[in-house]
């Protein structure tokens, strides 16, 4: 997740991160994870405090004033097997949201022209 | 590239209930993959992932890897490699003689890849046709146990490998390489963090002053049976 700010909004945080921050924590499907209080004030969210909590890197550019999140760390790349929320670009530039293929088997495959 | 093996397979599996989607991890997005997405003219969903952002969410280090979910949404098979059912493996074409070296090299040491080119297609053909039943399709413990450790260093490389790409696609070319250069050597064993970097310098990745490695040296240096992991199945 890459940041210009270190308090984005709790809906930008879930959709950049998959976790969305309830009062019982850091969620997603059906794990939650414990925050610090204060970890979310008006809306925003502290995002030092979040990602010491759940074991995301947090990398700062302090030329260009950027900072980016990285994944949860500290178990397996996957805490659940529901699959995340992927949206992401088709040729055309339309968005493409794996979860409308609900209902289908899917075999995706990541390549690369490199 | 296996656009036009997998379209075969998406062609018999479809009307059985499968679909295929594929997703280019380029950060040059359409530029990069556009011409083989174009000359391969594949019917099945084509999608860019110009952030590398399933690198993060499913644990994809290398090309090619997938997953498999199945119709409720839930991964029956973490991150592994998915290998096309090629007549022929990598590295056995058949180039001019003034080819480059480098060229040459490569090839040569893409025969050695531990690659089988036939069980990764079979097994989904068994998932297809038997769902929940099939040997090949995991509980959801088994898959979140199988997918890839996490350690710190790992997600550190992740943000640095996300910042320099931001870097790069805004125009920002050298102040991304230092944190390429970091990504790389937090996490040695993701080949997309490490292609992708060395590419936009040279396309045949060979050495250069930017960075520390090449794919020839870094492949030799590991071996080339442990360049993809173990797909068990």
């Amino acid at each position: 997740m890459i940041l210009d700010r270190l308090d984005p909004t709790i809906g930008e945080f879930a959709r950049a991160t998959g976790w969305e921050l309830k009062p019982e924590g850091a969620c997603q499907a059906e794990i939650c994870m414990p925050l610090p209080r204060n970890a979310v004030r008006d809306g925003r969210v502290d995002v030092p405090a979040v990602a010491g909590a759940l074991g995301m890197a947090l990398v700062a550019d302090e030329p260009h004033s950027l900072w980016a999140l990285g994944p949860v760390s500290g178990g397996r790349a996957l805490s659940t097997a529901v699959v995340p929320e992927i949206t992401l670009p088709d040729r055309d530039g339309n968005p493409f949201r794996i979860g409308a293929l609900k209902g289908t088997k899917v075999f995706l495959c990541a390549w690369a022209s490199w | 590239m296996d656009l036009p093996v997998w379209q075969v397979v998406r062609d018999e599996l479809r009307p059985l209930g499968l679909e295929i989607v594929a997703v280019a991890m380029d950060t040059n997005g359409m530029a990069a993959a556009g011409p083989w997405i174009d000359a391969a003219k594949p019917t099945y969903p084509q999608l860019l992932d110009p952030e590398h952002s399933l690198g993060a969410l499913l644990g994809i280090i290398n090309v090619p890897m997938g997953v498999w979910i199945d119709e409720d949404g839930v991964l029956v098979r973490p991150a592994e490699p998915c290998f096309a059912p090629r007549e022929r493996g990598f590295g056995l074409a058949k180039l001019p003689d003034d080819a480059p070296q480098r060229m040459k090299d490569m090839l040569a040491e893409a025969a050695k890849l531990d690659v089988d080119t036939k069980i990764y297609a079979a097994a989904l053909r068994d998932w297809v046709r038997n769902g929940k039943r099939s040997r090949f399709a995991l509980s959801p413990d088994e898959v979140v146990s199988r997918s890839a450790p996490r350690p710190a260093e790992v997600s550190l490389a992740a943000a640095n490998f996300e910042l320099g790409q931001h870097l790069h696609r805004t125009g920002r070319v050298d102040a991304a390489r230092p944190f390429f250069r970091a990504a790389h050597r937090l996490q040695p064993e993701n080949w997309t963090y490490k292609r992708q970097a060395w590419s936009m310098v040279d396309p045949l990745q060979g050495p250069t002053e930017h960075y520390d490695g090449d794919w020839l040296s870094d492949v030799r240096k590991i071996g080339a049976q442990n360049y993809y992991p173990k797909p068990d199945m």
